[in-house]
């Protein structure tokens, strides 16, 4: 007798966007792990087309107000390609500057109001701000501070209006990121005070076999480079981009799933992934503090990219320090150009993972086509896949213990808004 | 001590930014802690509490099929509601495919548009339902969202400034970047609130805010155009995050008819 039963628990939350999961059970067997996002579809790569070049960083920046500086650097980078604009390095490490302020911002809220939470078993931030006072306050001037070089750099922290093709529309005056520096300096100590906290975390055994996938440069690491690097395979020029990761569809989510064309296999971007590939590559305080925090590397431990966070965060800190103490006004704010025909792909780091842009543009300078692959939606089937086996051990726990489990698990891959998702329910279908 | 406010927050078709600046107070978010119970807010707690909700605030528009059901229920819940945004005051920057053909939308970036749900149209919360306020801005200001959360707190009628950012520049001293630099820009028509960023980073306004109370627009677009500014470049500035706000949409609509009107004669 086949008995089916559909269980529907509490809400998926501190996730940005809107999902349910699904598992499915055959005799207590783990049948199928769907992850359903949900979010209403809102047809950016569409309307993009005929709108003039100028437009699409404001544009693509409304896709998730977490991360918009990410949707801005890989826009802006990818039309600066098609239109051959090099960028100077002092505006470059403007942008790098930009880029500080969001993953300062965006990793700051993750670790204190969305991840760290779950270590205490807290609903949320301010819950766990009743117990860890001091250190939630610290996570928030320090999230404050990441706002703040947004602010100085861009008017303001969501959708910052400062960024255009070829550079900025105003370069900030020297005073403007002095005065940044003795916050800068108190945020350095109080980042590797952060990270010293989410080291004592006990973290959940679960250690996976992941092919990694980030930028990776020779020197920098990593917000902006042309080369990505993969645990698991070759290297590859960010221009082959679509021959190696291919997007589709599944009827169960309105984001579309990510993966390796040929292996047909999953694999995770974001932090864990940028700092397995590249930590030789931070500055001094962040790369000892990597030595010393409670992990192995390479990490392959999801509810352990907190503490690659919290590594990232004091890393950029030093970045943005650097850049600001060494920082004279570039004569021009930005590079000049003719609008003319041409493709331009690029991708940047955004605090989630790599974001690919992909441009075709006309001789009028209006957009051809447009293709945005975000780190979303190319986590989501790692995400399915570590689900389906880190579930079977906990299925004999109530279903609403099994979905506090596993929303655990999902929020620790920081899943992007409205990139993608919303989490409602969890559903678990048992046939028997 | 007295009881606290329920408050409830709703996500529609949106970014996430509205909430956000909710999040970016920072500070202030531990001291409204005290006074106002986050009964329903997703993204920050995973304690849901059902209705009824003394504020609701709504982010995000109307785009799919189950949210007309949705909105309809939420406000049944809720005394007071705010809609927060340009995509839950005008139908946000998705509104853009309001003129467009949908079904080849949904191709364009789906291979298998079946699965997926949605209406032709995104539109504000307040076609569908009764809204008491609506806080305007792409994203709204933080200042100006706790300062309605507080209104509601002490019973003050809601109000926000509605006035121009062209106003907002001249009370700054900022050199106004139509007159000095040749930028079109819609700061006399667009409702103050950011505090004129975009002017102060040498750039026009892309009224993120709306449109605001009374609006010379023609008188506006007559200026740019003989200024020498074409239409064409003109229309991306109103159809933009508030396209279908109605004055802005009226204008874009003038704007593509005057445009195509001149590339015909230049044939
Ligand atoms: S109004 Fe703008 S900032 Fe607010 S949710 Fe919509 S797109 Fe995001
Ligand atoms: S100046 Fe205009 S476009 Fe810029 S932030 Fe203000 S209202 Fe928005």
């Amino acid at each position: 007798m086949s008995e089916s039963r559909t269980i529907r628990v509490g809400a998926l939350t501190r996730v940005e966007g809107e999902g349910a999961l699904h598992v499915s059970l055959n005799n207590n067997v783990i049948d199928r792990v769907e992850l359903n996002i949900y979010e209403p579809p809102r047809f950016f790569e569409a309307f993009l087309r005929g709108r003039p070049l100028e437009d699409v960083p404001d544009l693509t920046a409304r896709i998730c107000g977490i991360c918009p500086v990410a949707y801005q650097m890989s826009s802006a980078c990818a039309i600066e390609a098609a239109l051959e604009i090099e960028i100077p390095n002092e505006i470059h490490q403007l942008r790098k500057l930009l880029y500080c302020g969001e993953w300062i911002e965006s990793h700051c809220l993750h670790m204190h109001l969305l991840q760290a939470p779950d270590f205490f078993g807290y609903s949320s931030g301010l819950e766990l701000g009743k117990h860890f006072p001091d250190e939630v306050k610290r996570g928030l001037r320090l999230k404050k501070i990441g706002n703040q070089i947004l602010e100085v750099l861009g008017g303001r922290s969501v959708h910052p209006v400062n960024v255009c093709i070829g550079g900025f529309y105003r370069t900030p005056v020297p005073d403007e990121l002095q005065n940044l520096i003795p916050e800068l300096e108190w945020g350095l100590q109080a980042a590797i005070e952060t990270t010293h906290w989410i080291s004592g975390f006990d973290f959940p055994d679960f250690v996976r076999d992941y092919d990694l996938i980030s930028i990776s440069n020779s020197s920098d690491y990593p917000w902006f480079g042309v080369t990505m690097a993969s645990s698991k395979g070759e290297s590859f020029d960010v221009k082959e981009y679509e021959q190696v990761i291919c997007e589709y569809q599944v009827p169960h989510s309105t984001a579309l799933q990510a993966q390796k064309i040929e292996s047909r296999t999953s694999c995770l971007f974001g932090p864990l992934a940028r700092i397995n590939h590249s930590r030789d590559n931070f500055h001094p305080n962040a790369r000892k503090l990597a030595d010393r925090v409670n992990t192995q590397w390479p990490c392959n431990n999801p509810f352990q990219s907190i503490l690659a966070r919290g590594l990232e965060v004091v890393h950029a800190f030093e970045e943005a320090l650097e850049i600001c103490r060494n920082y004279q006004r570039p004569s021009e704010s930005r590079i000049p150009y003719q609008p003319r025909a041409g493709v331009g792909m690029a991708a940047t780091e955004a605090p989630r993972g790599t974001l690919f842009h992909h441009y075709e543009i006309d001789d009028a300078g209006l957009i051809q086509h447009a293709t945005i692959i975000p780190p979303t939606s190319q986590n989501q089937k790692q995400i399915e896949n570590d689900l389906r086996d880190y579930l079977p051990p906990l299925l004999s726990m109530e279903d609403d213990q099994v979905a506090q489990a596993c929303e655990r698990l999902i929020r620790s891959y920081d899943p992007c808004i409205s990139c993608a998702t919303h989490f409602l329910k969890l559903s678990i279908e048992r046939v028997e | 001590m007295p009881e606290k406010l329920r408050l409830g927050i709703f996500k529609f078709a949106s970014c996430d930014g509205c909430q956000l600046s909710l999040l970016n107070a920072e500070e202030e978010l531990l001291e409204l802690a005290e006074l106002v119970e986050f009964a329903h807010f997703p993204e920050a707690s995973s304690r849901i509490e059902s209705g009824p909700y003394d504020l609701v605030l709504i982010e995000g528009s109307i785009s799919t099929p189950n949210d007309l059901d949705h909105i309809q229920k939420i406000r049944r819940q809720t005394d007071t509601l705010v809609t927060i945004g340009a995509c839950a005051t005008a139908g946000g920057i998705q509104a853009l495919r309001n003129g467009a053909n949908h079904d080849e939308f949904m191709k364009l970036v789906y291979p298998h548009p079946e699965f997926v749900q949605s209406l032709a149209t995104s539109t504000p919360i307040s076609n569908h339902v009764s809204v008491d306020f609506e806080l305007r801005g792409c994203p709204v200001d933080t200042g100006q969202l706790l300062q309605i959360i507080s209104d509601k707190l002490h019973h003050r009628k809601f109000s926000v400034p509605d006035h121009s950012v062209c106003r907002d520049c001249k009370l700054q001293n900022i050199v106004c970047v139509s007159v000095a630099r040749g930028i079109p820009c819609l700061g006399p028509l667009t409702q103050a609130g950011c505090g004129a960023i975009c002017p102060r980073f040498h750039r026009g306004c892309y009224g993120c805010f709306g449109p605001c109370h009374q609006t010379n627009t023609d008188g506006l677009t007559d200026w740019l155009i003989k200024d020498g500014h074409s239409s064409a470049e003109l229309i991306p500035l109103f159809l933009n995050v508030n396209a279908e706000a109605p004055e802005f949409a009226r204008t874009g609509a003038q704007l593509m008819r005057q445009d195509s009107a001149e590339g015909e004669s230049h044939e």
